[in-house]
């Protein structure tokens, strides 16, 4: 795939599950053989439940941490180690925004001076060159001056996210990877956060990794989705291709979990069992314990995750597969 | 939960062999005992013959290798002063020690725990204020002035109860006082913030939701948990029994093991220190153990590690 | 249908913060009602001043009448017997709620013989059939697990089971599925929703998603900064809301359907400016504020088929489709 930002092929990340000094040694797989690819300007929406991998492929593809295979180039070139002075480098051209705006800020510093903090690090302008772009940055988030002098926990939810977003922008970084960015926030708040990425996606053409639970934030902000089920990509396409014929069981659910206001008490999907264990994951497809439409061929033999179309879309399921060989095809 | 208590004894036999090699060394290297059981005046040869007797006349790895053989084999070596099997010496006097310490556990426990307990579940009230006052006091007080001040009023000034020594169990009443008093501070200031910690938890509101009355859900909700965090400073002074009494022995002139202990300190008897030591060590670690099984016992998330 | 739960003028007080101001609201036999607000709404804290929950510090005003009985300032011992047994209640966070101690099965055996005097034995068994009911697999061997040993959802179920154990007239769930996964979500939901049909009870749903309220209730109070601003049958409310608030909210949840646009978002104003002593307390927030929204406190109009509303611009904001 030329022209793409980010590419990342067959990585796979095990952490090793605490037994104490004598216990059986095993671990969790995180990560299972993902590859991504990301173009310049392109926002890809990570979509799945607590333990599907879908922060540690984050991290994995930012560089904090080191996978177990495969590789993750950026920008055509592989991905440093993250100890390493050109991973440093290139630091200043990917940034994270965590969940936690509150965490993620430094209790004791001003606002205008964290959002400085990366032009510091990185060695970007002098201290007026600084100082103006801070207040531009700010002004980007909508953020005053005054804002600016505050301390973080003198501001509200929303504009604390907003100045973690003002710092992960200083840089002008090319891929903003975002791990949950609005579930901490109130409902009515999530709106203008969003609102802002929106924002900030069309003005500096920054490429995102946008990593959430909830569909309907998704949407708004992705080009593309990847479904994400215990440690691997089960479905990938288009946002609304995915939204409005999920062909994936696991994303029908997931689609149709989604509460409506709009047309509520419509038939849903309802799976059974809890999001599943990483630490003991199932023969076959991750997914046929809790598989409504399971078939034999689901418990022993694990699908890959294959093209199904046009427009770039995947998915990673045996009836699916099979369903798309039929001349007529049910979408 | 085999491999649990498994683990846990080695790690405490590791931790009792420290204590005596870490003793061991630093007693040899703060003075020679010849200088001090045998008089000045002594002639040289006396010393040499009284150093060689001992084996202090070796390289200290010698006597090293030769302390720890001999303590595998059971034999705790003599002691310099009496002559006598050091080990006896030592374990004559712990029944005179515990006459001490289990009265004064006892009250540390009758009185600390409840104490903690009313003042938790009344928090902020007279009551509460009242224990926190005396807790506070007794818990910064050192126990040799509380000692101190007890012989002054009951011993000089009234007269009712004598100031030293263990001729009978009037003799034990103050040094168990003394004792009963600092303990119970310290563990109703535990079970106070033990007890708060607990009330404020999500479960006992569910407990009051449930429609529980207040008296179940302080037994059966909140005493239960509270009592997890309790079972630390419980078994740190279990095995304080031994340890724990050398001032307040020092400052009653009665002879249990801390009496002895600081007496051959001064005399630099060595085997007798390494002996004391031994002992006290022995008892700390078997009181954390203890301790880390009754923890087992209490917390099903230890003895049931689980999935979550 | 006879009013079960009516809540008059209630104000609960933290010091000098006014959690809840005057609020009047009431539950029927069997209804489910849905209360929508976000953090700092009081959506909570009304309930837990209802049950007599809060520390004797935090100062409550007004009436809770269940059926006929007054609950604010009753005897203790009339609350135990109405707690768990009359009116019980779900949290949002069902892993930290039950006792870390007990097992699962035990805590439900104490709200059996609590409030239906069962013995050890008919309490184990009526455990097991209430696990089944609230369709937990293997529920003679989970009985017999601690809350840790179960996932967030499972803890939610035995929540749900324990709530249930004392045959309540009234559920109170506050949030109950705000802390687990979307799938589970669905399911815990869709359990709520049989349960309260099968059962006859009334369901009061605390949450701030519009979506989950409009999937189980029929009724719904919208509350803002300690009031409620609207109320109505859900269906209408959500259709032809009238308060900015409840327009805002309905806004800001963008649909998995239709055209993409931008949100319609409301500011969001600096924390504590709201809670000025005169004035409607969104009136920082709205869009539609006029001069008189930041001098006087609207009230709630009188019901009009159903609906009530506190903003001096409903009238005009009002579609004419609801008037009519």
């Amino acid at each position: 795939m030329k022209g793409a930002l980010l590419l990342a092929e067959g990585l796979a990340k095990a952490y090793p599950l605490r037994g104490g000094l004598f216990a059986r040694r095993s671990q969790i797989l995180a990560v299972n053989g993902v590859s991504v690819s990301l173009n310049k300007g392109e926002t890809l929406g990570l979509v799945g439940e607590s333990g599907c991998g879908k922060s540690t492929l984050g991290r994995l593809l930012l560089g904090l941490e080191k996978p177990d295979a495969g590789c993750v180039t950026f920008d055509n070139e592989v991905m440093p180690s993250s100890k390493a002075a050109a991973w440093r480098r290139l630091r200043a051209r990917m940034q994270l925004v965590y969940q936690d705006p509150l965490g993620a800020l430094d209790a004791r510093l001003s606002v205008a001076e964290q959002v400085g903090e990366p032009l510091v690090i990185h060695g970007i302008g002098g201290p007026a060159k600084r100082k103006a772009r801070v207040l531009a940055l700010l002004a980007l988030v909508g953020l005053s001056e005054q804002h600016g002098a505050r301390l973080p926990h003198e501001l509200s939810g929303g504009q604390r996210q907003r100045v973690v977003l003002a710092r992960a922008l200083a840089t002008s970084p090319d891929l903003l990877v975002c791990d949950e960015p609005i579930s901490a926030l109130d409902v009515s708040i999530q709106a203008q956060v969003i609102n802002l990425f929106m924002d900030i996606q069309q003005k500096f053409g920054v490429a995102m990794i946008f990593i959430s639970h909830d569909l309907r934030a998704i949407r708004q902000i992705s080009q593309r989705i990847a479904v994400m089920y215990l440690g691997r990509i089960v479905e990938e396409g288009i946002t609304d291709d995915i939204l409005h014929a999920p062909l994936h069981p696991y994303t029908r659910a997931l689609v149709s979990a989604v509460p409506e206001v709009r047309k509520p008490r419509a038939r849903r999907t309802i799976l059974a069992g809890d999001p599943p264990n990483p630490a003991d994951r199932p023969d076959g497809c991750e997914f046929h314990p809790r598989c409504p439409v399971a078939m034999s061929t689901c418990s022993n033999l694990k699908p890959l995750l294959l093209g199904s179309g046009s427009r770039g879309r995947k998915v990673a399921c045996h009836l699916a597969a099979a369903n798309a060989s039929q001349p007529l095809g049910a979408h | 939960m085999a491999w649990f208590a498994l683990a846990r004894f080695a790690r405490a036999m590791i931790t009792i062999l420290v204590v005596v090699g870490f003793a061991f060394i630093v007693l040899r290297l703060s003075g020679d005992p010849a200088l001090e059981i045998l008089s000045n005046d002594a002639p040289p040869e006396a010393r040499d013959a009284f150093r060689s007797a001992f084996g202090l006349d070796q390289p200290i790895w010698v006597q090293f290798f030769d302390y720890m053989t001999r303590i595998a084999a059971g034999n705790l070596g003599n002691s310099m002063r009496e002559g006598r099997n050091a080990l006896a010496v030592v374990i004559e006097r712990i029944p005179i020690t515990l006459a001490l310490s289990v009265p004064a556990f006892l009250i540390n426990v009758v009185i600390g725990i409840p104490a903690g307990i009313l003042a938790a579940l009344h928090r902020n009230s007279l009551l509460d204020r009242g224990v926190m006052l005396g807790a506070v006091a007794g818990f910064t007080i050192p126990t040799f002035v509380l000692g101190l001040l007890l012989v002054l009023v009951f011993s000089v000034q009234l007269g009712w109860l004598p100031s030293g020594g263990a001729r009978s169990w009037h003799h034990a009443i103050l040094p168990v006082l003394t004792l009963g008093a600092g303990g119970a501070a310290v563990l109703a200031r535990y079970t106070r913030s033990a007890m708060l910690e607990v009330l404020g938890q999500p479960y006992i509101r569910t407990a009051h939701v449930k429609g529980v009355p207040w008296r179940l859900v302080v037994y059966r909700h909140a005493l239960p948990n509270a009592a997890i965090p309790m079972v630390t400073i419980i078994g740190f002074m279990l095995g304080q029994l031994i340890a724990g009494a050398v001032l307040v022995e020092s400052v009653f002139a009665w002879p249990g093991v801390g009496r002895l202990l600081v007496a051959s300190v001064v005399s630099r008897d060595l085997p007798v220190v390494q002996c004391v030591l031994f002992l006290i060590a022995v008892t700390m670690v078997t009181s954390n153990l203890l301790v880390d099984l009754l923890y087992g016992l209490l917390d099903p998330r230890i003895r049931r590690g689980g999935q979550a | 249908m006879r009013e079960l739960l009516t809540i008059e003028q209630l104000s609960v007080a933290f010091g000098e913060t006014r959690a809840v101001r005057s609020i009047d609201l009431q539950v029927r036999k069997g209804e489910a009602v849905g209360i929508i607000g976000e953090s700092g709404s009081g959506k909570s804290v009304t309930w837990l001043g209802a049950l007599g929950l809060l520390p004797p510090s935090v100062a409550i005003s007004g009436r809770v009448l269940l059926d006929d009985q007054e609950l604010l300032g009753a005897p203790a011992e009339r609350l135990w017997q109405i707690r768990g047994k009359r009116v019980a209640m779900i949290v949002q966070d069902a892993q930290s709620a039950p006792n870390p101690v007990l097992t699962v099965g035990r805590q439900i055996i104490e709200v059996l013989q609590l409030h239906r005097g069962m013995g050890e034995r008919a309490a184990r068994a009526e455990a097991k059939r209430l696990f089944d009911l609230v369709r937990i697999p293997d529920a003679e061997q989970r009985l017999k697990f601690y809350p840790h040993e179960l996932s967030g959802g499972q803890n939610q179920r035995v929540m749900i089971a324990m709530a249930l154990a004392g045959r309540p007239d009234l559920l109170i769930a506050d949030e109950p599925t705000t802390a687990l996964d979307v799938t589970v979500q669905a399911q815990i939901l869709d359990l709520l929703r049989d349960v309260q049909r099968e059962t006859a009870m009334a369901l009061v749903l605390i949450s701030h998603d519009l979506g989950v309220i409009a999937e189980v209730c029929s009724r719904a109070y919208v509350m803002y900064a300690g009031r409620i601003v609207e109320s109505g049958p859900v269906g209408d409310l959500f259709a032809t809301p009238c308060h900015p608030y409840t327009r805002s909210l309905l806004e800001a949840l963008p649909s998995l359907d239709g055209p993409l646009q931008r949100m319609n978002a409301v500011s969001e104003g600096t924390p504590g400016a709201g809670l000025s002593r005169h004035g409607c307390a969104f009136a920082p927030r709205c869009a539609d504020r006029a001069d008189l929204c930041g001098r006087v406190e609207p009230e709630l109009t009188a019901d009009l088929l159903g609906r009530r509303v506190a903003c001096v611009r409903a009238d005009h904001a009002r579609p004419l489709e609801v008037v009519a």
